[in-house]
């Protein structure tokens, strides 16, 4: 499964001056009322809870307090081959940024080294304008320069998200997955309470006990109730407007969310007689796609009565 | 051993809106801060804990945001908590706040929820494919509007009761400056007139995405004392209950989770006749159709007659059982926020200060909020009286 999404932030006052200055090629800190300087600027103060307001531009020069190896860099790390990341005392600052530095190996780095700010190569108002650390031979400070910065350029970020893992199916799950990939529907009866769950879940969730006894499920039943979506959104895969519907199949004792097609939405109807229409056969997969949707079947509705404990 | 009695003290809100580009999540949650501990007359001196809830991760994308608020929230140095229960978090969070008070390990807490609704999209975060289920689901209208569908089919409701729900509520926002919309002229005739987004929903009986957050001061009984507030909101009850997203035949109209907190929460409170005896409620309407159902839910009216009371005008600021009178969810929703606001928003009746949206004399109110598939449900009374228990 994948979840991706770029975020939009708004940075507030200090943080937009922070990613501001960035931009410029120069580091700010914040002052706290004990008169530290800390990079990045908190925007607010660890003790009084004050609002931090006074900003001061920082070295881009520093000293490794602290380091440690990393052998095999991840996906979004900030360098490709093997670096440290270190605690960095910018000179001007009184307590350390975290960031990496550009060794070549674990011999080349160690506490007290002198290392100095590795500028991207565009820089747009993020923490990623420092690219990385470099070590600084003697060290020299060159200093970021004083300067009036004005009204902050940048005042949000993009941040984005991309998460991607794998599903592990239960083994419940599991044989409702290769049952559809065979057209079967494979429901579970609870022990206690007799209600049929399709899809099943290893346990019933009002009895708490394990489910066990399976059940194959015809392809046809009751709609219960839906609604017609008629939003457009980020994410959206079925065309609008479309029949979201709950649908009962016979024998089952809770409905599932499926598509209504083959009917005009106007026309979709409570208690309405429906089966489902599978994909060919050779594009099947573990999938409930496998039913592309569900269309009427053309039988009277059914009664109220019979699927109103279910609305 | 009995509860010691509680009040809320402070109340903070920000001004709801679609986009708060000028704070970060931080800037915002501090404003409601700052603004509740000046009601209460305190600094963060005088708190002894933090507690903060707020609606998924997805929702701004920030995991465990607690860790990096701590500085806003003056919580170094104290314990900070966070509470998850999606949308009924705001409420729940106060729940637990109240309860750190009435147990007796704290004398103040501070508490507060948000949602920079604006940072994300909660129709995308709401709509994740999950591989077990078609990806048919449309964020929480989508979800929803079936089971609007559902009450409207067993109630038999006529179908301008939501327009008249969203045309009240939007009426009432026009009264509370912290709202977000403040839509002159919305009418049963133009809520009707609007487009059909998950019918039966329309745009205008759906709450719009907000920035914003909400905090208050919980105090103890010798801490209210203390505090030179003479107006508190003494808190009468609070209850929570929760059950399952889905289960064979599971009311989603009427749900045993909400069924079972508002009976206790009667009892809690000494109440015997819900109508009679509560002045006004602020309860968590995101779809229009949801006052009707929650006055059944929570015993207002009996099943099945609880948009008679909405069509009699009932819920009017007014009316028998005013609901909302701060325009409510449909007018201003910042997620994670928006059950605490209810129960905030309560409290200032009581306290008599919600200004052009109070109810003269309002002595009792409720406090409501749910979220998940209607399976959390949190719910306070609170009263201008201290609890005789």
């Amino acid at each position: 499964m994948k979840v991706e999404f770029d975020y939009t932030r708004s940075l507030g006052s200090v943080l937009s001056q922070f990613m501001s200055a960035l931009k410029q090629h120069s580091v700010l800190g914040g002052v706290l009322a004990d008169g530290r300087v800390v990079v990045p600027p908190p925007e607010f103060d660890p003790v009084t809870h004050d609002a931090i307001t006074e900003l001061v531009p920082v070295s881009d020069h520093g000293t490794v307090q602290s380091w440690s190896w990393v052998p095999e860099p991840v996906s979004q790390q900030p360098l490709t081959k093997p670096f440290a990341f270190a605690q960095i005392l910018l000179d001007g600052s009184d307590a350390p940024l975290l960031h990496a530095v550009d060794v070549d190996s674990a011999a080349d780095i160690s506490t007290g080294m002198r290392v100095r700010v590795r500028w991207a190569e565009e820089t747009i108002g993020s923490i990623r304008d420092i690219a990385c650390f470099e070590p600084a031979g003697d060290g020299e400070t060159t200093g970021s320069a004083s300067m009036d910065f004005g009204p902050p350029e940048v005042t949000g970020i993009i941040s984005p998200v991309n998460l991607a893992y794998d599903y592990a199916a239960s083994p419940e799950e599991t044989k409702f997955f290769r049952g559809l990939s065979e057209g079967k529907l494979f429901g579970q009866r609870c022990p206690v309470c007799k209600k049929v769950y399709i899809p099943p879940r290893g346990a019933c969730p009002v009895d708490g006990v394990p489910t066990a006894e399976e059940i194959e499920l015809p392809d046809r039943g009751t709609l219960t109730t839906y609604c017609v979506v008629n939003v457009p959104f980020k994410g959206q895969t079925i065309p609008i407007p479309y029949v979201s519907a709950y649908v009962l199949l016979d024998g089952a004792d809770i409905a599932f969310l499926h598509l209504i097609l083959d009917i005009d939405a106007a026309d979709v109807r409570m208690g309405m007689r429906v089966e489902a229409v599978w994909k060919p056969r050779e594009e099947w997969t573990t999938s409930l796609d496998n039913i592309k949707y569900f269309r009427p079947t053309g039988e009277p509705d059914a009664e109220y009565d019979t699927y109103k404990h279910h609305l | 051993m009995a509860k010691i009695p509680a009040a809320v003290i402070g109340v903070g809100q920000t001004k709801y809106q679609a986009l708060r580009a000028d704070v970060s999540m931080a800037g915002l949650l501090r404003e409601a801060v700052d603004r509740a501990l000046l009601d209460a007359g305190l600094t963060f001196d005088d708190i002894d804990a933090v507690v903060v809830g707020k609606a998924p991760d997805l929702f701004e994308g920030v995991m465990m945001p607690e860790l990096y608020l701590a500085d806003a929230l003056g919580a170094s140095g104290k314990p900070l908590l966070r509470v998850h229960t999606a949308g009924s978090v705001g409420g729940s969070t106060a729940i637990v706040a109240a309860s750190l008070v009435q147990a007796g390990v704290h004398e103040r807490v501070l508490t507060v929820a948000f949602e920079k609704q604006s940072e994300s999209n909660a129709m995308w975060a709401l709509s994740i494919p999950v591989p077990f289920i078609m990806p048919v689901h449309a964020g929480a209208g989508g979800y929803f509007a079936p089971h609007v569908r559902s009450y409207i089919r067993r109630s038999g409701a006529p179908l301008h009761i939501g327009a008249m729900v969203a045309a009240k509520d939007r009426q009432n926002a026009l009264k509370n400056p912290y709202a977000h919309l403040h839509n002159e002229g919305t009418t049963v005739e133009s809520v009707l007139a609007s487009t059909m987004l998950w019918d039966p929903i329309r745009f205008d009986e759906t709450c719009p995405s907000s920035d914003g957050a909400c905090a208050m001061v919980i105090a103890s009984e010798t801490a209210v004392a203390k505090s030179g507030v003479t107006n508190p909101a003494w808190i009468h009850g609070t209850q929570m209950r929760s059950e399952p997203t889905t289960a064979a035949e599971r009311d989603q109209v009427n749900p045993q989770a909400g069924r079972d907190a508002s009976a206790a929460l009667w009892k809690q409170a000494g109440i015997t006749n819900p109508i009679e005896e509560i002045d006004c409620a602020e309860v968590y309407v995101p779809f229009s159709w949801f006052e009707p159902m929650w006055l059944e839910n929570l015993g207002f009216a009996a099943p099945g007659d609880g948009w008679k009371l909405t069509e009699a005008g009932e819920t009017a600021i007014g009316g028998k059982i005013p609901f909302n009178m701060s325009g409510g969810v449909l007018s201003s929703n910042p997620i994670g926020a928006s059950g605490m606001i209810r129960f905030a928003e309560a409290s200032l009746q009581v306290m008599g200060e919600a200004g052009e949206h109070q109810v003269d004399g309002a002595r009792k109110a409720l406090g409501h909020a749910y979220g998940g598939g209607s399976q959390f449900f949190a719910m306070w009374v609170v009263g201008a009286d201290k609890p005789a228990n």
